[in-house]
């Protein structure tokens, strides 16, 4: 008989949470991990802020799973250009995408097409030496910045911008990144957050982290609503940030080279310039019912050069997959994918594409468990196929993948260039210098 | 700056968090739970997960209730009573199942009220 085959597209930890749980079933089953870099742990590696390198260690977990035979990495491989999803379908006997949510959403508002006008995501992937930002060559020539958004990806991407390049020197950022930002211009980075400090979602640990910066005052602007009072709130999150939130507020600035302002009820309704970003226009939003919060009408400039947009991610529809464009997720039920109401057989999904571009690593841990059930639950008792090998169908195409050798020497390679310049690890960020790593054995 | 567990869960031992733990590195005494400092990522998942807001982060611990965090330490840094080795590092909780010990300190503590 046959071990059922199965596909996980996309290896960060959506993808290798589910592995872990299916390997956890017990079960014999062969998986295979596709992904369409030749790197693992997806926004492990391009998404955590290079100065989060302790949150960095998941990987010693994640990694787990490649220890075992039947499991593959299968890196270099895209779903959509090197294999369609039918060629998936015919190589395994349950697909479940764990690609996620790579685009940013929009703001909808004029002037977000001008140049300097970027989304979390780019911004992120510049900064973590992504190969798609690779060729990308930002100058950070601004002295202000807006980052719009009352998430945790928001306040990465202004403590990034908030640090000195010292504090930078020890983490993975590619060495051109590392220059850009002690090169950077920026004096005054403003987090423009729609509602109140009580609404906003930051980890109230990453808020605190904002106190940490050696070179950068932060201050509050609370619209003149005040912070409000910590002990009333209900939810402990709520409460911590209020509290952290005061501490800043109660701190004086002591006139530190950059300054991050969280501005609260300030909503971007123009961004300005002629033939790039010049200026953003700001209005006062005013609390209405729980949850909501509208313009009021008054409205300032802020001269930015530079503005980075933190609203949220959604997927992109894959071909041959329903897809609910409003939320930006592949419709499901726990993760079974559906059309309509019916199941649409050995198709799953887990992560954000499943969910919704939200929560934090450990998030995904139940998530995977819940769709590696539904996997195992609708293979138990089913006689499977023999299938084609999908590098064998690859190889035919002249499409060689790369595997998880490849990947160890790639991060031998990075842990050799970080050593010659005493960093820990520098990430190569060039997709062909990566597949040159992978394949060539360092010497001795 | 690892999270830790204090008072609250004592007798409690709701183990939502266990589940959220991207690392697995919350372990199961006999009356509490306890996280690993050498091998929580300090990620904050367990903060929320908890029903009795036992979790913080080791800075933010309530008042009174700092001895926690050095208890949450000695339950892997230290023999627990009746062992002749520490726990260290059993790199998950899955794989070492419930410890069923407790330090010192939870196993003759008394909750006010």
């Amino acid at each position: 008989m046959n071990d059922p085959r199965i596909a996980v597209v996309g290896s960060g930890p959506s993808g290798l949470y589910t592995v872990a749980a299916l390997l956890a079933s017990g079960q014999p089953l062969h998986i295979d991990v596709i992904d369409r870099l030749p790197t693992p742990y997806g926004l492990v590696r391009y998404g955590v802020a290079p100065d989060h390198a302790k949150m960095k260690a998941v990987t010693r977990v994640l990694a787990k799973p490649f220890t075992k035979d039947n499991v593959r990495f299968v890196g270099n491989v895209e779903v959509g250009r090197d294999l369609t999803h039918d060629d998936l379908a015919a190589c395994y006997d349950a697909v479940v995408y764990a690609s996620g949510t790579e685009r940013d959403r929009c703001l909808d508002i004029p002037g977000e097409d001008l140049p300097g006008v970027m989304g979390s995501g780019e911004f992120v992937r510049w900064y973590n030496g992504h190969p798609d930002a690779a060729a990308r060559d930002l100058s950070l020539d601004a002295e202000q910045v807006a980052v719009i958004g009352a998430g945790n990806v928001a306040l990465d991407v202004a403590r990034v911008l908030g640090r000195t390049a010292d504090e930078l020197r020890d983490t993975d950022v590619p060495a051109r990144v590392l220059a850009a930002l002690a090169r950077s211009a920026v004096h005054d980075v403003h987090i423009l957050i729609r509602r109140g400090p009580a609404d906003v979602k930051f980890t109230p640990a990453e808020l605190f982290q904002l106190s940490e910066l050696a070179g950068a005052d932060v201050l509050v602007h609370d619209g003149g609503d005040g912070i409000g009072d910590p002990s009333l709130a209900e939810d402990k999150r709520v409460r911590l940030n209020l509290k952290t939130l005061r501490t800043f507020a109660e701190t004086p600035a002591r006139g530190r080279r950059r300054r991050i302002h969280l501005r609260f009820f300030s909503r971007p309704a123009k961004i300005l310039g002629a033939d790039r970003v010049s200026g953003i226009v700001v209005e006062h939003t005013r609390r209405q019912a729980r949850d909501q919060a509208a313009g009021s009408g008054e409205r300032f400039v802020l001269p930015v050069g530079m503005v980075v947009t933190a609203v949220g991610f959604r997927g992109a529809p894959l071909a041959g997959l329903p897809f609910s464009a409003a939320a930006g997720t592949v419709p499901n039920e726990a993760g079974r994918v559906m059309a309509g109401a019916a199941v649409v057989p050995r198709v799953y999904v887990a992560g954000w594409l499943k969910r919704g571009a939200s929560g934090i690593i450990g998030t995904n841990r139940p998530d995977g468990a819940e769709t590696a059930a539904a996997v195992v639950a609708d293979l138990a008792g089913r006689a499977v196929p023999p299938r084609p090998d999908v590098v064998d169908l690859l190889g035919s195409r002249n499409h060689l993948p790369s595997d998880w050798a490849g990947w160890l020497r790639l991060e031998e390679y990075e842990g050799a260039l970080g050593a010659a310049d005493g960093r820990g690890r520098v990430k190569v960020h060039d997709l062909e210098s990566m597949l040159r790593s992978c394949t060539t054995p360092m010497r001795q | 700056m690892p999270y830790v567990i204090a008072e609250s869960c004592i007798d409690v031992m709701d183990r939502s968090c266990m589940e959220e733990c991207p690392v697995d590195c919350i372990y199961e005494g006999s009356r509490k739970l306890y996280i690993n400092p050498y091998e929580c990522i300090d990620c904050g998942a367990c903060e929320p997960a908890c029903p009795v807001e036992a979790i913080s982060q080791d800075r933010a611990v309530p008042n009174g209730q700092e001895e926690f965090v050095s208890d949450n330490l000695r339950f892997f840094a230290d023999p627990l009573p009746g062992r002749a080795e520490p726990l260290g590092q059993p790199g998950g909780a899955a794989v070492l199942g419930p410890v069923g010990i407790d330090t010192d300190l939870i196993a003759s503590y008394q909750r006010d009220g």
